[in-house]
């Protein structure tokens, strides 16, 4: 294994941990916003939204990430319209175009997460609340949001890592991702796995940081209910 | 669409190459996965520890950073352990595939398996003991039949995933319905058609395996007991 190397290019996997943090953070972000009145309605079957919200979950957690990927990046250019359109400034950079595709999937995955979370608060949490003389807007937004994103904590970690692992793809469609940097010093010394090797070790440690901070965040928004058990 | 129609044979074959390396892996992955949980429930401390290295670094890794490793790393290691004796192999992109996502997923199922085990009943192993039943013979007779039905949903859902996985590997160059579909959409300049098409048969397997997996857990089910 050539240390020196990968040493030498630090910097490369540096600008390429930053790549990867960056699509991975703002994937979450624009995800959990769709995510939240997505995951709300689909719990409460709201008439009209929940099919629709019904029908995208399935599509995006029924197919693979990186198939997604390529029908933005390599798909729209198909049609000429978006060519034409004000929208070609973003769909064909392939930044633009790993957002769209990992904030679409993380949507999908935290919907269903929501859904779980909000379909398991107990009727009683949202009883006494009303009966405490909460409007059901109040009842929204005081109980039922922040108890259900507590519950959600433990699968939305699960969902970060995972968002995290799939952002490698980014790398298939040249953006300089941490995998990007890998694969760029085993093209530029013709090495078989020094860069995948480092890529792997920086995965893994960003890995562990994320179930390292859900960890204290479980143990610090779910003690209510670790104590019940 | 008439293009699509032109190619249809084509991202057939490809499909039924995404639809072997899914179930080979699988098939792998049952194997290592099923050996690991053998090391944490009996493999004492040494077992344990490989067990929890070995899980650990796989849901550290990304699969497609797995797979790249495996394919290009593999044929390195091969070259130069078979050096000495003269001999040559070359580690294919479907097999460098089979073995990356077969300890993907073994990792996982290792949990499944164990979760499974500890669902049957310690009276159950007891009685089989009392009986004189050891070692595989127990195994086989008594815990097999009952973990089968508790880790059912579990291999389930690994299977769904991991199905979805194998289209990372159409970046080593297989011509599986990714990689295929792909490069013919180029070709055909309907790129987007085509990637449907591909999202459309991904939605098939998924959807007809949950129909078989369903039909595979009532068949298992106790009759006249509901599934704890």
């Amino acid at each position: 294994m050539r240390v020196d190397l990968v040493l030498q290019n630090w910097h490369l996997f540096a600008s390429g941990v930053w790549m990867t943090l960056q699509l991975t953070a703002i994937a979450l972000v624009i995800g959990f916003l769709i995510a939240l009145p997505s995951g709300i309605a689909r719990a409460r079957g709201t008439p009209i939204v929940s099919p629709i919200v019904n029908g995208f979950v399935y599509v995006f957690r029924g197919t693979p990430l990186i198939v997604q990927t390529f029908l933005i990046y390599f798909g729209l250019g198909q049609f000429e319209w978006i060519r034409d359109s004000w929208a070609w400034t973003f769909l064909r950079d392939p930044w633009w175009c790993a957002v769209i595709a990992f904030s679409l999937n993380s949507a999908a995955y935290a919907t269903e997460i929501i859904r779980g979370a909000v379909s398991n608060i107990p009727r009683g949490e949202l009883e006494a609340a009303s009966a405490l003389g909460l409007s059901p807007r109040q009842v929204d937004l005081l109980v039922l949001i922040p108890s259900a994103l507590r519950r959600a904590l433990p699968q939305y970690g699960n969902e970060v890592v995972f968002m995290l692992h799939g952002s490698a793809v980014a790398s298939v469609i040249t953006l300089q991702d941490i995998l990007g940097a890998g694969r760029t010093l085993n093209a530029r010394h013709y090495l078989a796995y020094e860069g995948f090797v480092t890529a792997a070790l920086l995965y893994m440690a960003i890995t562990f940081a994320i179930v390292l901070v859900f960890r204290q965040l479980e143990d610090r928004y779910l003690r209510h209910l670790r104590l019940s058990r | 669409m008439e293009k699509l129609i032109e190619y249809s044979p084509l991202l057939a074959r490809g499909a039924l190459v995404t639809i072997a390396l899914a179930l080979i892996a699988l098939a792998l992955a049952t194997l290592l996965g099923g050996l690991a949980a053998a090391a944490r429930i009996a493999g004492g401390r040494l077992g344990q520890g490989v067990v929890l290295v070995y899980t650990s670094i796989v849901r550290g890794v990304p699969d497609l950073v797995m797979i790249l490793l495996i394919y290009f790393g593999g044929q390195r290691l091969l070259n130069l352990s078979l050096a000495p004796f003269g001999l040559q192999a070359s580690l294919s992109p479907f097999w460098a595939g089979v073995i990356a996502i077969g300890i993907i997923y073994g990792a996982y199922l290792a949990e499944t398996f164990r979760g499974a085990y500890m669902t049957v009943p310690r009276g159950q192993i007891e009685a089989g003991q009392s009986l004189g039943l050891r070692g595989l013979a127990l195994v086989w007779n008594v815990i097999l039949p009952q973990l089968v039905r508790f880790a059912l949903p579990g291999y389930g859902n690994v299977w769904q995933v991991l199905v979805k996985s194998t289209a990372v590997v159409s970046v080593i160059g297989l011509s599986d319905l990714v990689g295929l579909a792909n490069d013919a959409g180029k070709t055909a300049r309907e790129p987007f058609i085509f990637l449907s098409a591909v999202m459309l048969v991904y939605l098939a397997i998924t959807w007809v395996s949950s129909n078989a997996l369903g039909m595979l857990e009532r068949r298992v089910a106790l009759k006249g007991h509901h599934a704890r």
